[in-house]
């Protein structure tokens, strides 16, 4: 469903990624471990363009991404985001948030997208906050909400950039499940993430990143209780 | 001097000239140039908000690496315009543009005043713009942009609203100096309040009450206007 060719990127004379070359299949949950500056989140936020590679390519359901013919808007519908700061709308009530994309981009009636967001609340969990504003909601609600108003969209594919490492630690919970859930129903994601024990239970697949490169990578549950790189090993003994 | 200035307002002063006032229908005058003035500042503030979002727009644009020159050449345009508003009087500025800039044109003088203030005010909102949408947290535009809207659709459904809420109390701290300044426009023999109050000192040798009546009639415009705004910025607060 996803392929990455060789991809690289530079910001100035940085170095972020060096050579990533990966796949991802329809279903899977792909965890990226590692510790910061390992270019663990650049690596995500290039599958979506929010970055730009500087070399290599992103092919998603067979189409280059980083072909600038490629109507990034069209790929981004299919690909949906949940970002470490949440980055609701911070003059818009919950249900505006949710319904808003559907309605302007894929021209849905305002009764259709907020059928489809009153789904997407129980989903979440959070159907008595539709009416309320952001600035209303706890951390881990606010994190419920951008799931949910990204999956309005009916992405193929999620992507979750460190999605609980803002939350106060009791709020973690109640986002990780929401996310579990998605797995259980076959979401095909991504998630950069430092919870460990998440990242174990479930993942199918497990990619280890330092220095702008995949190290190790593998099923999480081996790589976790059976670590082959020395890096990896380091990393864990620090984490765990 | 206090001495002086209550002789001046005593009371049987004060009677003739209300006589008159009245009688001459010097209220007509006043009302008069309460018209230009807002008039005047209508104009310039038209004028002003178009120049400040263009300035502003070219002062944030990124264009592509093929037109990186032509970016270079407005931006250029753009700050020195800035810096030779803000770096000479606004009274140079009116008298160049009406001596100078349309010297023998036959455009009314309130219109070449209008130019002239909506240039001069064009410079101040370029700058409050630019902070206004600069100052909004830029994972906005990344969650826009991540459920496909394209960067302008982002611009107009999710940045611009909240840097809007953000730019009113500068927008009416703005205005206001307009109303304000526009008093220098008899410079260019332009008619408004302060032209109203001179005309009424030299035909009753008082300058104590047209000075008073046309303070009074700025403090009512400004006055009026600031209240009506306090109140859209509230009803604007209520929803987040």
């Amino acid at each position: 469903m996803i392929k990455i060719n060789d991809l690289y990127k530079n910001f100035g004379n940085l170095e972020v990624l060096k050579g990533i070359t990966d796949y991802v299949n329809k279903g899977e949950v792909v965890v990226i471990i590692g510790p910061s500056g390992s270019g663990k989140s650049t690596y995500l936020r290039c599958v979506n363009l929010m970055e730009m590679p500087t070399k290599g390519q992103i092919f998603v359901d067979d189409m280059d991404i980083t072909n600038p013919k490629v109507d990034i808007n069209q790929i981004r519908q299919k690909v949906g985001m949940v970002f470490q700061h949440f980055n609701l709308f911070p003059h818009m009530t919950v249900l505006e948030n949710i319904t808003l994309a559907p309605i302007k981009i894929k021209k849905l009636s305002k009764e259709e997208a907020e059928k489809i967001a009153y789904g997407l609340l129980d989903k979440v969990g959070l159907r008595e906050k539709a009416n309320e504003y952001p600035s209303r909601l706890s951390g881990g609600q606010k994190q419920r909400i951008a799931i949910a108003r990204s999956l309005a969209m009916n992405p193929e594919v999620m992507l979750f950039d460190e999605p609980t490492s803002a939350l106060d630690p009791e709020m973690v919970k109640e986002v990780l499940e929401v996310i579990k859930d998605l797995a259980r129903e076959g979401m095909t994601m991504m998630i950069v993430t430092h919870e460990m024990g998440f990242a174990k239970e479930v993942g199918t697949r497990l990619l280890f990143m330092d220095e702008g490169k995949i190290i190790e990578e593998g099923d999480p549950k081996e790589i976790f209780d059976n670590p082959k790189e020395e890096r990896m090993k380091m990393f864990l003994s620090k984490v765990l | 001097m206090l001495e002086n200035f209550l002789v001046k307002i005593q009371w049987q002063q004060t009677v003739d000239f209300y006589k008159v006032f009245f009688e001459k229908q010097f209220y007509l005058v006043v009302f008069n140039g309460m018209l230009w003035t807002l008039g005047l500042t209508a104009i310039a503030l038209v004028i002003g908000m178009m120049i400040g979002i263009l300035v502003a727009v070219v002062q944030m644009s990124q264009f592509p690496s093929k037109f990186k020159w032509l970016e270079k050449i407005l931006k250029w345009i753009t700050k020195t315009y800035i810096d030779i508003i803000r770096g000479t009087p606004a009274v140079v500025q009116i008298v160049f543009m009406w001596s100078v800039i349309f010297a023998g044109s036959n455009l009314p003088r309130i219109v070449v005043g209008g130019i002239a203030f909506g240039v001069n005010s064009g410079a101040y909102m370029a700058e409050l713009i630019r902070a206004g949408i600069q100052g909004i947290d830029k994972g906005q535009m990344e969650a826009g942009r991540s459920l496909g809207f394209k960067y302008m659709e982002t611009m107009r459904y999710i940045i611009m609203p909240q840097a809007f809420k953000q730019m009113l109390p500068a927008f009416v701290s703005e205005f206001i100096i307009l109303i304000k300044e526009t008093a220098i426009i008899s410079f260019i023999g332009g008619l408004d309040l302060m032209k109203a109050s001179s005309i009424m000192v030299s035909r009753t040798m008082n300058a104590t009450q047209p000075l008073l009546i046309v303070a009074a009639c700025y403090l009512l415009l400004t006055g009026v206007f600031t209240k009506v705004m306090r109140r859209v910025e509230k009803k604007i607060n209520i929803s987040s």
